[in-house]
């Protein structure tokens, strides 16, 4: 109750103003991989909020830990190896990681769906469209077979697929690889879910099926007030898409804001050069592409220092010896970094 | 606008063309199945022999010339002739009448036993692989001891314990099948674990039983089948050695192993026939569903050709 009480006068302290349980809220999750190599750190205290109906994007470059905090919300975490060590995650209420595994089972694809990166491997080859899609309602809804057949041919209009009930009967090699990320997306939706996660939704598409499946998912979540984790590394995606941008790097959140703030405005040193390592519209012509040198630190040797800075231009010091926290830059904006308030600077100094 | 929409026509229209031709494709028709026994002669001579087998087994009562448990003390241990195609053993019994009926008693055994025996592997090996970790690893061991076994002393032990019978001979045949199909399927379920619709499947909330059963099992059938082939062959030799040995089916039941045993060896040089009927009859069996098993294996998945 205490603790309750805590929550929301931080809430009012903040700024926030509004007394409104968030529908997720990831509280210091830490999960680890037991492997002969050592223990991999792939989340290290990962925290944040996701409200009804909005859209937060993940982004960090592969092995960064998204995909891991995302499948440690649905409790899928491989076990062994993997252990979600520490942390709360609380959805509508319920903590999930104290929930027991029939409840846990009931929440997945009821009220958190998923849907995964490889829509070529993501439905089974051996089951049809509609035994897939109907499995899910009768799991969840336990709804009438013919209820099942009306509701199936419905979210196949939803999602864009026309001529659904010859579709129904296909497998899924009878469908393009847009189609099937369609009906990926048909499968989530199925029971109304509140969150949808979408781990790397459109990384295995064409570019121009890319824009139709991200253009379906803000539409439907839209419409259907659904709350969206796209997990990406696709700033475009998150530019056009996300009300809020988490980037991660190491296990670890380094900035965290609207997806105005950190586009326009980064703070840490890892978003910058993430954002200036690809084209972006809104620059001049002909300036140059800067990448990040060096490669992402192993995780099973995380030391005192900041995991970013082996690759960061602008290292001094104290970011060999100290961790940065997580520190508020403004409002609703965080970054990990000591030297964000001198980072516009720097930018300057170094171009 | 005119144009945009004809484009739109064309694209529908060879939308559906596609759905048609992949109708059509997935159809199984007699043209497809002359074509692939012209590919698989020999797996084809095999599915004719175990045809036949079956048919024989079906009408062995239509069929066969005697009654098979019938002695006939006028005419012992003839010699093939006109009455008796095959001869008579011992105590009278026409030996094409016997075989005839020992067809169902080497089917029936055989298709019970590797079909019980290659279906609890199958749901074990997948379980096994599911799980993974130290249940799989627990479970392994122990398919390990089972296989360190030969087939024949595991079957034989299994059979002492239980004593004679038919139902006994199926237990005992079934056993090692097992561990023998767990292992094998295990081995192709891992790799279908790992493919995300199984992760879809858990993140879509279904529960262990339907992942194991319905979205895993149907993904291996091909080991499974192939499996299920190759102990047929096995299963009626196991059955015949059985029989052989008395510890089998038991007379007068006719039974092949049974009647190699019988009077066999006493009469191997005054009358071969008894002998080497049921034993022509054993190994044309075996050819035929090894033949058929290896033809399905080829058609059904390529890759375990190697091995």
């Amino acid at each position: 109750m205490s603790a309750k009480i805590k929550r929301q006068m931080l809430f009012i302290f903040c700024g926030g103003g509004k007394i409104l349980d968030s529908l997720l809220e990831i509280d210091n999750l830490r999960t680890q991989f037991f492997t002969s190599g050592g223990t991999v750190m792939a989340v290290d205290g990962v925290s944040y909020d996701v409200q009804e109906g909005e859209t937060v994007a993940v982004v960090g470059e592969s092995g960064c830990g998204k995909s891991v905090t995302a499948l440690s919300i649905m409790r899928l975490i491989p076990d062994p190896p993997g252990k979600t060590v520490g942390g709360r995650i609380r959805f509508m209420g319920k903590d999930l990681l104290s929930l027991d595994d029939e409840s846990m089972r009931q929440i997945r694809g009821r009220n958190i769906a998923m849907v995964f990166q490889e829509p070529m491997t993501s439905l089974n080859p051996v089951l049809t469209i509609g035994r897939q899609i109907s499995e899910t309602l009768e799991t969840h809804l336990g709804i009438s077979e013919e209820e099942q057949q009306k509701r199936a041919e419905e979210l196949l209009d939803m999602v864009g697929i026309a001529d659904g009930k010859r579709r129904l009967k296909q497998y899924p090699h009878h469908l393009s690889g847009g189609m099937r990320q369609r009906v990926m997306i048909a499968l989530a939706l199925a029971c109304e879910p509140k969150l949808i996660i979408a781990d790397e939704p459109t990384t295995a598409l064409d570019v121009t099926i890319q824009a139709q499946i991200l253009e379906l998912m803000k539409d439907l979540t839209h419409r259907l007030g659904v709350a969206l984790i796209v997990i990406t590394h696709n700033l475009g995606v998150v530019a056009r898409y996300a009300n809020k941008v988490n980037v991660m790097y190491a296990g670890k959140i380094v900035e965290k804001g609207t997806a105005h703030q950190v586009y326009y405005n980064p703070r840490h040193p890892y978003t910058l050069g993430l954002l200036s390592s690809v084209p972006r519209m809104d620059q001049a012509r002909g300036q140059k592409l800067v990448p990040i040198f060096g490669q992402p630190p192993d995780l099973t040797r995380l030391g005192v220092e900041c995991a970013f800075r082996p690759r960061c231009r602008f290292a001094i010091d104290r970011c060999s010896r100290e961790i940065p926290p997580l520190e508020n830059f403004a409002d609703g904006q965080q970054a990990a970094c000591w030297r964000m308030h001198e980072i516009d600077d720097l930018k300057k100094e170094t171009l | 606008m005119g144009e945009l929409r004809t484009t739109v026509e064309v694209r529908k229209a060879a939308e559906l063309a596609e759905a048609e031709d992949i109708e059509s494709t997935s159809r199984f028709t007699l043209k497809k199945a002359f074509a692939l026994m012209h590919r698989q002669p020999l797996g084809t001579a095999g599915l004719f022999i175990v045809l036949f087998m079956i048919l024989m087994a079906i009408f062995a009562n239509y069929i066969s010339p005697y009654n098979p448990v019938e002695n006939d003390f006028m005419s012992m241990g003839a010699a093939p002739n006109g009455e008796h195609w095959f001869g008579t053993d011992q105590f009278g019994r026409d030996l094409l009448t016997r075989i005839i009926y020992g067809a169902r008693t080497a089917l029936f055994v055989g298709f019970s036993s590797a079909f019980i025996g290659a279906t609890i592997g199958l749901v074990l090996g997948v379980t096994s692989a599911y799980f993974g970790g130290y249940f799989d690893l627990l479970f392994q061991r122990v398919m390990d001891i089972f296989m360190a076994f030969p087939l024949i002393i595991m079957a034989l032990a299994v059979v002492t314990a239980l004593g004679p019978g038919t139902v006994n001979v199926i237990i005992a045949i079934t056993i090692p099948f097992v561990s023998r199909c767990a292992r094998v399927v295990r081995s192709s379920a891992l790799a279908i674990r790992e493919i995300p619709y199984v992760d879809a499947a858990r993140a879509l909330g279904f529960g262990h039983n339907r992942i194991v059963l319905r979205h895993m099992v149907p993904n291996v059938m091909a080991p499974y089948l192939i499996m299920i082939t190759s102990f047929l062959g096995q299963a009626i030799l196991l059955e015949a050695s059985l029989s052989y040995l008395g510890l089998g089916v038991q007379e007068p039941t006719p039974a092949w192993g049974l009647m190699l045993q019988g009077g066999a060896e006493e009469y191997a040089e005054s009358a071969p026939w008894i002998a080497i009927f049921p034993g022509l009859a054993i190994s044309l069996a075996v050819f035929g569903f090894n033949l058929f098993g290896d033809a399905l294996r080829d058609v059904l998945d390529p890759k375990l050709r190697s091995r």
